[in-house]
């Protein structure tokens, strides 16, 4: 046995902060899914230009972001993002400026795993699809945006999701520059009322519910879609 | 005011350990290294064990297999790694956590992050060992039970081998993985690569060598393990398979 007594009655009084840290976390997750697809089919599209430029830098970015660990990336980002607001803004150097940073990184990071999926996506759709499409007259920016990317899409939606939970798990790490996120709210009502054990344990709880729920749907998605 | 590059802040001596900040750094990925090979191996035999229950026909011992990637795989890393390191003591038997709390500091945290990064990583091989296994024709476990063996020598001898060598180019890329997401480890405290490159900022006030250092040796490692990988892949190809080659040579 062990000789621990599980107490979880400082919870419910920490609903309200955790909840403001949730919101840390969604808007980090949320901010970083929306740009991070954007500037991930940019990448992607790069990729595949046929432009020799274009596909390095592409290639060049994905491989570079893809091998570094992502708590190297966010304190390379909590270090320059206050450096360069300063520069081109004019925001004074001391103001806070982590949240920013964090939705910089995050996107960024992501895009660099998103441009692979869209990559694969796109190069899954028939080359039927776009021959007909430029035969029709279409330019082949056209043809790309309304016969290609749209059936892409279809195609790779559940993949995108399944990185989508894997990034709002990875949110957490904005624990290195001390942001209060869900994890770092917790954490801090843990330590503060010697209740760490509970709230650890809470907290990996809410984050498994949030993620086999969204994988759950996930899967119910992709049968949807194969069928 | 304009940043001042020091490049030679490396050579100078650390506060430390009888050594120079560059040094501090190689200690530092001497730690990561070593934790990613112990994590490896733990992570590598029981996503092996796990990943083959999945597969048995035993409805208890692959619901037990199932349920522990679906715990691992949905719970941050992060997270898990303070449970092992706050929590795993405390819960424990009395026995065990008085044990545990008695080792070095440095210990506890190197126990801690290992057993983290093993069973993480572990679901994650485990799902690559049932696909692994689930792609081979359904003939081989039909043959190997025909043909007298036991459904245990059947996996030892048939089904497990060919299934490696199925699973090698996912491995890699799961040993990758595994390499990057030991700087979390950083985290509580472990002085491992990133934590270095943190401990230099602090101490030297020269962010940028420091980071550039810590990326390079990051990038270096990874390509290094990228290079051994491809010759493992290479080496242990199935025959007669697509990725053997032999449909493109002819």
């Amino acid at each position: 046995m062990s000789g621990y007594d599980l107490d979880f009655s400082s919870v419910p009084g920490a609903l309200p902060f955790l909840w403001t840290g949730m919101k840390v976390t969604l808007r980090i997750t949320v901010t970083a899914i929306l740009a991070g697809i954007a500037w991930g089919t940019v990448l992607a599209l790069f990729r595949l230009s046929g432009n020799r430029v274009l596909s390095a830098f592409s290639a060049g970015y994905v491989d570079t972001f893809r091998s570094i660990p992502l708590i190297m990336v966010l304190l390379w980002f909590f270090l320059l993002v206050p450096a360069a607001l300063e520069k081109l803004l004019n925001i004074p150097r001391h103001a806070d400026t982590r949240l920013t940073s964090a939705m910089v990184a995050f996107a960024l990071f992501q895009a660099a795993y998103y441009a692979e999926i869209i990559r694969a996506g796109i190069q899954s759709v028939s080359r039927g699809q776009l021959f007909a499409a430029l035969a029709l007259g279409m330019t082949g920016w056209k043809a790309m945006r309304l016969v290609v990317l749209p059936q892409a899409f279809r195609a790779m939606t559940p993949l995108l999701l399944t990185q989508s939970v894997i990034l709002f798990q990875d949110t957490s790490l904005v624990y290195v520059s001390a942001l209060t996120d869900f994890f770092g709210a917790a954490y801090k009502v843990g330590d503060r009322d010697g209740r760490l054990v509970e709230m650890l344990l809470f907290a990996g709880a809410v984050y498994f519910a949030g993620s086999f729920a969204a994988s759950r749907l996930v899967r119910h998605l992709q049968r949807r879609l194969a069928r | 005011m304009p940043y001042h590059w020091r490049w030679d802040v490396f050579l100078e001596p650390a506060p430390a350990g009888g050594t120079t900040y560059l040094g501090w750094m190689l200690a530092g990925l001497r730690m990561t290294v070593g934790l990613s090979l112990a994590s490896w191996l733990l992570a590598f035999g029981l996503g092996s064990v796990m990943g083959v229950l999945r597969t048995v026909p035993n409805r208890l011992l692959s619901a037990l297999a199932a349920a522990y990637v679906e715990v691992f795989r949905n719970v941050p890393l992060l997270v898990q790694l303070f449970l092992w390191y706050f929590v795993a003591p405390e819960l424990v038997p009395i026995r065990a956590g008085t044990w545990f709390k008695q080792l070095a500091p440095n210990t506890q945290l190197f126990l801690s992050a290992m057993l983290c990064l093993a069973f993480f990583t572990g679901a994650r091989i485990c799902e690559q060992v049932r696909a692994g296994i689930q792609s081979l024709a359904r003939g081989q476990r039909s043959a190997g039970l025909a043909l007298g063996l036991s459904l245990a020598q059947t996996y030892r001898f048939v089904l497990v081998p060919q299934a490696f060598r199925i699973i090698v180019p996912p491995l890699t890329s799961e040993i990758l993985n595994l390499f990057k997401n030991s700087a979390v480890a950083s985290t509580i405290g472990l002085l491992e690569l990133a934590a270095m490159g943190r401990q230099l900022v602090d101490y030297t006030a020269q962010p940028y060598e420091s980071f550039i250092a810590v990326t390079a040796l990051y990038l270096g490692v990874n390509v290094l393990i990228l290079l051994l990988m491809r010759g493992v892949e290479r080496r242990s190809r199935l025959k007669g398979t697509l990725g053997a080659g032999g449909v493109a040579s002819q």
